[in-house]
């Protein structure tokens, strides 16, 4: 994908674990500003070490960036922190929401204050509460007993408090019922239109993806095989097969992917 | 007939030997909840902060004050560095061996503290006052009176910092999920460092308050091993733990000690950390369990 200043360029990387086992071989990939980028593949295809690659998190469990490099917001990530990132404006959700447990709600955003100032993160408190009123109604209760939606809710909402260029999201319907997905992703698109933050989706709902993206990856085994505006990779026979599962035919998941195709229209025609 | 008097005695001091156990428990509690570190060298760190103040008093130019300060402060500095160039490497290893390494450092601050002061026992210099306490008509020690006062207040005031300072939504959210926390902004070997200093703060504190009660010898680090029986009944990562764990230990080894000897005093102690574990193994507060201890 071509774009003169994208906010995130991944450049021929390749992570290994422990020092033996290579996991990512040679992938590249770029989100332009303002954009979603979806990245879909399989189990294990290294979907989430390249997250890790980016956010730097990849050290806590002893893989390593070998060789390529990856720039965000025009400069390497390879000396930064993964705190430093945060400040810098990007934000990982990590894959299973990660949220944490024995705190309130409201601690679990205070957690997220870090990232800039504390009075500037306040501010946006309101914010997540307006994207996630149900947040609201359970802020004083302890996040470990909220439901797998609203705990996915939370983690995006602790994203906001962030303030961030781009958010990094590791497979947010990952065990929520279709409904629930669907209104998690509307409101993924809604930030996107409304907080113009860029977002980087890893999906294995690769129709809930393609829905609100703009462009999607197609990886394999540490590589790219397929990249491409999501209305054109929509159209491939290969993916309509492997990835949207439209061989059959599956009317639910086709009602709900309209669905959000048509959100995505009018986030078109409002920008 | 049962002395009610002595008895009440007796309790008064065992609270004041329960709140210094307390206060050092807090400081163990907070490096195991935060980085999972089992600190075996809590006892010798605490020593050393004793050592620290009678060098601190050896120059007559400083008053007492500032001497308790510089002393908790310098404490607090090697606490820093220990975990800097001792603790940090060994991040991501098994638990087994940091807490190996940790019993190696106890060894090699009681080396240092002999070959800078000595082997000998030594006496602190007296600065709490002399007068005895009375509590209704119970006599209780100044010294132990004071103690307890001190570790109560530096208690209190922490665990209320805990819950509204916004540090401590790092530290237990550090506590929870490293991964997660440092997603979100948080620097965590920042909240690493800062746990080992404010640990090492307290623990020199506790030193100081130890040392004028009984005196400081380089042995004063099995204090650490008492400790170590209040942080297991009260629950490794609880700090509600600690303190109430603290007390309850203090007591029944004072009681022990008075009505059946001296010498049933670790008795006593072992056999409620054995019951505490039997009906409950993470402690009485504790949420993780104690392995391979
Ligand atoms: N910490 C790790 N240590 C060693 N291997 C890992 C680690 N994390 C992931 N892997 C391996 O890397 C591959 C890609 O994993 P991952 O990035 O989690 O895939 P995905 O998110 O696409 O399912 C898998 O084969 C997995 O076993
Ligand atoms: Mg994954």
């Amino acid at each position: 994908m071509t774009n003169a200043d994208p906010i995130l360029d991944i450049q021929n990387i390749e992570v290994v674990y422990n020092n033996t086992i290579q996991v990512l071989r040679g992938l590249s990939l770029s989100v332009p500003r303002g954009a979603i980028v979806a990245l879909l593949g399989s189990n294990g295809a290294g979907k989430s070490t390249t997250l890790k690659a980016i956010s730097r998190l990849l050290e806590m469990e002893k893989g390593e960036l070998k060789s390529g490099d990856i720039l965000f917001d025009g400069q390497s990530v390879r000396a930064d922190t993964p705190h430093g990132l945060v400040r810098r404006g990007l934000f990982h959700v990590m894959e299973g929401r990660r949220i944490f447990e024995d705190l309130t709600v409201e601690e679990n955003m205070i957690a997220a204050t870090y990232a800039g100032s504390n009075a500037e993160a306040r501010k946006r408190f309101d914010l997540v509460y307006e994207y996630f009123p149900r947040l609201f109604e359970r802020r004083k209760g302890l996040a470990g007993y909220l439901s797998g939606g609203e705990q996915q809710m939370l983690a995006i909402g602790r994203a906001l408090i962030a303030n961030p260029k781009i958010i990094l999201l590791d497979e947010p319907s990952l065990g929520l019922s279709p409904l629930l997905t669907e209104e998690i992703f509307s409101i993924i698109a809604r930030i996107n239109n409304e907080q113009k933050t860029s977002m980087l989706i890893v999906e294995q709902n690769a129709a809930m993806a393609f829905a609100v993206a703009d462009y999607g990856y197609i990886m394999e085994t540490g590589r790219i095989m397929l990249d491409g505006p999501t209305s054109v990779l929509t159209d491939d026979p290969d993916v309509q097969e492997f990835y949207l599962g439209m061989s059959g035919g599956d009317d639910a998941g086709h009602k709900s992917f309209r669905d959000i195709k048509h959100y995505k229209r009018r986030k078109r025609w409002l920008s | 007939m049962i002395d009610w008097l002595f008895f009440s005695e007796i309790g008064l001091a065992g609270l004041g030997t329960g709140g210094l156990y307390a206060l050092t428990a807090l400081g163990f509690v907070l490096i195991y909840k935060a980085t999972r570190v089992i600190n075996m060298a809590m006892g010798e760190i605490l020593m050393l902060g004793a050592y620290v103040f009678m060098g601190f008093t050896a120059s007559t130019l400083l008053p007492i004050w500032l001497s308790i300060l510089l002393a908790i402060a310098c404490t607090g500095l090697i606490g820093g560095v220990i975990e800097r160039v001792i603790i940090r490497p060994m991040l991501g290893e098994s638990e087994i061996s940091v807490f190996m390494v940790t019993i190696g450092l106890g060894s090699v601050l009681v080396g240092l503290v002999e070959l800078i002061w000595g082997a000998n026992p030594q006496r602190l210099i007296e600065f709490i006052p002399k007068e005895p306490i009375f509590i209704g008509e119970a006599y209780l020690s100044s010294k132990i009176g004071y103690a307890f006062v001190t570790a109560a207040i530096v208690l209190a005031v922490f665990l209320a910092i805990f819950r509204t300072w916004r540090g401590g939504v790092a530290l237990r959210a550090t506590a929870g999920d490293q991964a997660a926390a440092y997603s979100m902004g948080i620097n965590v070997p920042m909240v690493f460092s800062s746990v080992w200093v404010i640990s090492a703060m307290i623990a020199a504190g506790a030193g100081i308050l130890v040392g004028s009660i009984g005196g400081i010898s380089p042995e004063m680090g099995v204090y650490g091993l008492s400790v170590l029986v209040v942080v297991i009944v009260g629950g490794l990562d609880s700090l509600l733990g600690a303190l109430i764990a603290g007390l309850m230990v203090g007591l029944i080894e004072t009681y022990a000690g008075a009505y059946l000897g001296g010498e049933y005093k670790l008795l006593a102690t072992f056999s409620l950390l054995v019951l505490v574990l039997i009906l409950r193994p993470y402690g009485l507060f504790g949420t993780h369990e104690i392995e391979r201890l």
